[in-house]
């Protein structure tokens, strides 16, 4: 009788089992109770500053775990540098894959890194997911259906200056001040693209920079010459903070769009000057830990009490890490919306299925949206202009 | 597999048949677990044991330079960086398989090394060392130049196809190109091995250590010297065209000043003018820098530093001149236990 008893037991407790794992998939990082995640990030090198991203996420995951997990799942997040070498990359990248057997790699950063990896990841089937990088060829879900974007790609962004222009400046003539590099390159493409069949007759002169050039004043003093009134700056931060002080200081004042990257009131504007920055115009999707506008705003408080308590060597002042507290929920999206199915394609498929996904630290009204052909999750922005303190959003919403 | 050729730079102090038969039985053995090696392990450490090799070729080439013949390079990042880019433009532009570009990297490396070798003969120490770091320092911009981008590919590279085993081979392509690797070692060690051991190597050394002796004694030192440079770079150019082939990926950013620098310290800590030395320098700049980074994310370069100043400090002739210490004692020891060898 025991002996029935027990076998009974057993049988129950084995249909229980299978069918658990029935509903249950698994690949290679995955398990009941764990989700291992892989991450390459510039911690030395010469983009070190980028560094800061994948700390932050690494906080914020750490912040999840506190909380229980994901569905009773921890993150095991490993993140190691590659130092911005795009060699280094491939060999950390394939350690994660194939030693320390991720899920998927998330938020590698850099788009020469990214494209030394983008065969493999798509040949092996492992998600690259949300890469940290703005270029435009990482929504391409045909060709390469593993890869997929975060943030705004830079050909988006410069199509809608190009929009704006063509409605309320129509005569426009226009400067262009370029990095030459392919992140420079992507912005003009996209801003040709924006003014349709008329490139050409807009656009009075074209100068590029390079990386390493001491400063961008003689191209500033190149391109006020050609008499042009409309500015458009593709520069990172410290080129952009000098081509806006140069252009004032020569006594240029022409109606200047600024790319988003270089948006931030402490790292760019400040350092040229507050007075001299009036009037630029920009497209944001992130809040500005340093724009004084937010100072109230219930979702930074929580930002900057979460820096406190799980980030407290992070600098509050450094968008980077409301960039990376704002991926990280993204992805935690994703990993709730798989359920059990933590599969590779069902990663794919969820991160292909986010609907009118809101993270609040992102601008009001813009949200994050994904379908199998759209891979580009954040494709609006706002338009702002610069007051002498904070950037005064205006307009709509623009964007998909 | 790091011990794959050791010993083999060393001239043995007591010629004894016994002690030559053992090292080509050890090299032997050595080359057999090489071998073996991707079979036993990960694909990925046969990833990272692969750029071992790789780095080990350029090691060798710069240590010809730098070890031998005395003229310091903070510039065989450049070189490195152009045989990667006629083996990969060959590839993707001309349609060439990957095994033919590497005579055409290392011989396009040959003539600009010998080129650069010319002024550089007016150059010495310090002097030579800020000229080639300057090679260095401009190359990842030269690669980005606007005229050549067309086949460059500019910042954004050229990504390169991976080569699969030939001849229906049931091996992975990274097993198959670290044995390709193993076999170019061979070749490269031996060639190098039989210029350094002969006349050439002496009259380099001796062009090293007192260049007016060197001349009086009838050596043509800037022919020597020049030769020298041209050479160097043909090792380090056939190691760059490997590299851009196992890494399937060739770009600026790949080939910083950094590159150059490594590859100093890695003879310096394998051991300068010694040829297994390259190895164990190729094992230091692969795996150290992982080592670092998993120890302290928020400074690894720190650890780097650390581990760098200790290997300098307790091998100060390169680990390769620590294993010859180390084996010359064993050696010295057995000698006394053995009553046959006096």
């Amino acid at each position: 009788m025991k002996k029935i008893l027990l076998v009974g037991l057993g049988l129950m407790a084995g249909v229980a089992a299978s069918t658990a794992v029935a509903e249950k998939k698994y690949d290679p990082g995955a398990s009941d109770t764990e989700i291992k995640i892989g991450n390459t990030n510039p911690y030395s090198g010469p983009a070190s500053a980028y560094g800061t991203i994948a700390r932050s996420e690494t906080a914020y995951f750490k912040s999840i775990n506190d909380q229980g997990g994901i569905n009773g799942r921890k993150i095991d997040f490993i993140s190691l540098d590659d130092a911005y070498s795009p060699p280094k990359t491939v060999e950390q990248v394939r350690r994660l894959v194939e030693q320390e057997e991720v899920l998927f790699i998330f938020q590698s950063l850099g788009t020469p890194s990214n494209t030394a990896i983008h065969k493999y990841m798509n040949a092996r089937k492992v998600p690259q997911l949300f890469v940290a990088t703005g270029a435009t060829k990482w929504g391409d879900p045909q060709n390469f259906p593993w890869t997929m974007g975060w943030q705004p790609n830079y050909q988006t962004e410069a199509h809608l200056y190009a929009k704006y222009l063509l409605e309320n400046k129509p005569g426009a003539r226009i400067a262009v001040l370029y990095q030459n590099d392919d992140y420079g390159k992507d912005y003009v493409k996209g801003f040709h693209d924006g003014l349709g069949n008329q490139p050409g007759r807009l656009i009075t002169k074209e100068v590029s920079y390079e990386v390493t050039d001491p400063t961008v004043d003689s191209q500033i003093v190149t391109l006020q010459a050609s008499g042009a009134d409309t500015l458009f700056i593709i520069a990172t931060p410290k080129f952009a903070a000098q081509a806006i002080r140069k252009a004032y200081d020569v006594g240029w004042r022409p109606m200047t769009f600024l790319n988003n990257v270089s948006s931030s009131v402490a790292a760019v504007l400040q350092p040229a000057g507050l007075e001299k920055s009036v009037g630029l115009i920009t497209a944001l999707y992130l809040k500005d830990p340093t724009d004084p506008q937010w100072d109230n705003d219930s979702p930074m408080k929580n930002w900057l009490a979460w820096m406190k308590k799980y980030y407290p060597e992070g600098d509050v002042r450094d968008f980077n890490n409301v960039y990376g507290y704002a991926v990280a929920q993204t992805l935690i999206q994703v990993l709730k919306q798989c359920g059990d199915d933590l599969s590779r394609q069902n990663i794919m498929t969820q991160a292909a299925n986010l609907k009118n996904f809101e993270v609040s630290v992102l601008l009001p009204g813009i949200r994050i949206n994904t379908s199998p052909t759209d891979f580009y999750p954040i494709e609006q922005v706002q338009l702002a202009r610069f007051d002498g303190k904070r950037w005064v959003l205006f307009g709509e919403v623009l964007g998909k | 597999m790091s011990e794959g050729v050791k010993g083999k730079g060393e001239r043995s102090c007591d010629a004894g048949l016994s002690a030559r038969v053992w090292k080509a039985i050890g090299l032997a053995a050595l080359l057999c677990a090489a071998v073996a090696l991707p079979f036993l392990v990960s694909s990925y450490r046969v990833f990272q044991f692969n750029m071992v090799l790789i780095y080990a070729i350029v090691l060798l080439g710069l240590n010809i330079l730098t070890g031998y013949n005395g003229q310091i390079s903070l510039g065989h990042g450049a070189f490195y960086a152009i045989g990667a880019y006629v083996a990969a433009i060959l590839m993707e532009h001309m349609g060439w398989p990957y095994w033919a570009t590497l005579p055409v990297a290392g011989l396009t490396c040959f003539v600009f090394g010998f080129l650069f070798g010319l002024p550089a003969l007016r150059l010495r120490g310090h002097y030579l060392a800020l000229a080639t770091f300057a090679l260095a320092v401009a190359m990842p911009q030269i690669l980005k130049y606007k005229h050549i981008e067309h086949w460059t590919g500019g910042v954004q590279g050229i990504v390169i196809i991976k080569p699969e085993a030939p001849f229906g081979l049931k091996i992975t392509p990274d097993q198959w190109l670290y044995l390709f690797t193993l076999a170019i070692v061979v070749v490269m060690f031996v060639a190098g091995w039989n210029l350094l051991r002969g006349r050439v190597g002496r009259a380099l050394v001796a062009i090293r250590d007192h260049p007016i002796a060197a001349e009086a004694m009838g050596v043509n030192s800037a022919l020597y010297k020049t030769l020298t440079f041209g050479v160097s770079a043909l090792f380090t150019g056939v190691a760059g065209a490997l590299g851009a082939i196992v890494i399937q990926f060739v770009a600026p950013d790949s080939f910083t000043a950094g590159l150059s620098i490594n590859f100093l310290i890695g003879i310096v800590i394998g051991g300068i003018a010694s040829i297994s030395g390259a190895f164990y320098g190729a094992l230091f700049i692969q795996f150290v820098p992982n080592f670092a980074d998993q120890i302290s994310k928020a400074a690894p370069w720190a650890i780097y530093g650390v581990f760098l100043l200790t290997f300098v400090y307790l091998m100060p002739t390169g680990v390769a001149g620590f294993v010859r210490l180390a084996w010359m004692r064993m050696r010295g020891i057995g000698r006394i236990s053995d009553p046959h060898r006096v």
